[in-house]
């Protein structure tokens, strides 16, 4: 294809170039918006249906983990944006430092978020044979809140009391069941959003290699304001997964 | 180019009332306020989208068309996530089979 420096032979001019680049990002996230949406519905409609049961698998997330990654996140959401103006003004030897801080927020998220896996592993709290809601009230690991886990123990009881008030068996198959369907879609969701970042990261990498070499300055800053939008979009992603995931369902305990 | 650049000033506006954001979020949601719970938490979120969408990925300051786009992404959730529930809410369902009514929590 015809390429004069980084415009290419089917633009008229950069402006117009970006123009359109933005336009197609913009594009792809809408159908990433619907898809996420789609994930979104299907934890609306259960949530409806097993409400109790999804109270009682929300209150299991650590929601100090939670809340850190969210705020490690908007940190990386502003540092991207701030990159974005190091491209724009042409500062060149901030940009990489601006991407890189982004970058490394980036893998702090998804360290929190390894962590967080970790413990519903230990807590048995992965769908499938091993799946026990009660598991962690029942055995307490050394320096937990044992206050918190008297009100996730209440809370437990209390839901057995809605899901069969007269077969404790049936209601503990039943509760085990639909919170498993909580922690498929904690899990399925949570994991999306994290393959997301990964790529994100991934593009970032990309970005701050030829940063290095000076690629981009006020005349051609495209890649780093569509990575932008991407990143962005994740974190409002994640922005919404916190609310639904993790805080709609304090209250009940 | 005659693009528009958003200050850092901005910037850090925004990280500030996204953090502030997160804050209330999280008070909001330890206590109860029965029912509204859910109404504050999405209210706080979608705020925060919001500021994201208009001063991080600058779509105050996008050409038209970019925000015909933006909101042609919110009218199709809307349709989506609106009918979709709306089905749902007002469809007799077998509460045996589905377990867990919601009524059955209330004293």
């Amino acid at each position: 294809m015809h390429r004069t420096g980084e415009l290419y032979g089917q633009f008229e001019t950069p402006a117009q170039q970006k123009d359109s680049a933005l336009l197609g990002m913009w594009i792809f996230l809408v159908t990433e918006a619907l898809f996420f949406g789609g994930l979104f519905l299907t934890y609306s409609v259960n949530r409806h249906y097993y409400f109790t049961a999804f109270g009682v698998g929300g209150n299991m997330l650590d929601l100090a983990l939670g809340t850190t990654n969210t705020f490690v996140l908007i940190a990386s959401s502003f540092t991207m944006a701030m990159s974005v103006w190091s491209a724009q003004t042409s500062r060149k030897k901030l940009l990489p430092v601006f991407l890189l801080l982004t970058l490394v927020l980036g893998f702090v998220f998804l360290g929190i978020k390894y962590v967080e896996y970790k413990q519903k592993f230990e807590h048995h709290l992965v769908p499938g044979s091993s799946f026990d809601i009660r598991y962690h009230v029942n055995h307490p690991a050394p320096g937990d809140n044992l206050k918190e886990l008297a009100a996730e123990r209440k809370e437990i009881e209390e839901a057995l009391g809605t899901e069969s008030p007269d077969n404790p068996q049936k209601a503990l198959v039943a509760l085990n069941a639909h919170t498993q369907l909580y922690f498929s879609l904690y899990f399925g969701m949570t994991g999306l959003h994290a393959l997301h970042m990964v790529v994100g990261a991934g593009l970032l990498i990309w970005a701050f290699k030829d940063s290095l070499k000076g690629r981009f300055s006020a005349a051609y800053n495209t890649p780093i304001d569509v990575i932008g939008l991407y990143w962005h979009f994740v974190d409002i992603v994640w922005i919404y997964l916190f609310a639904l995931l993790y805080l709609i369902n304090r209250h009940l305990v | 180019m005659s693009e528009h650049i958003v200050s850092p000033k901005i910037y850090v506006v925004i990280l500030f009332a996204l953090m502030l954001g997160t804050v209330l979020t999280v008070e909001a949601a330890v206590r109860d306020f029965g029912p509204w719970n859910i109404v504050i938490a999405l209210a706080i979120a979608t705020s925060k989208a919001i500021l994201v969408v208009l001063y991080f990925m600058h779509a105050r300051y996008s050409p038209k068309r970019t925000q015909l786009v933006i909101v042609c992404a919110v009218f199709w959730l809307v349709l989506l996530l609106g009918l979709t529930l709306s089905d749902y809410a007002m469809r007799p369902h077998d509460a045996s089979k589905f377990a867990t009514p919601v009524a059955s929590r209330l004293p």
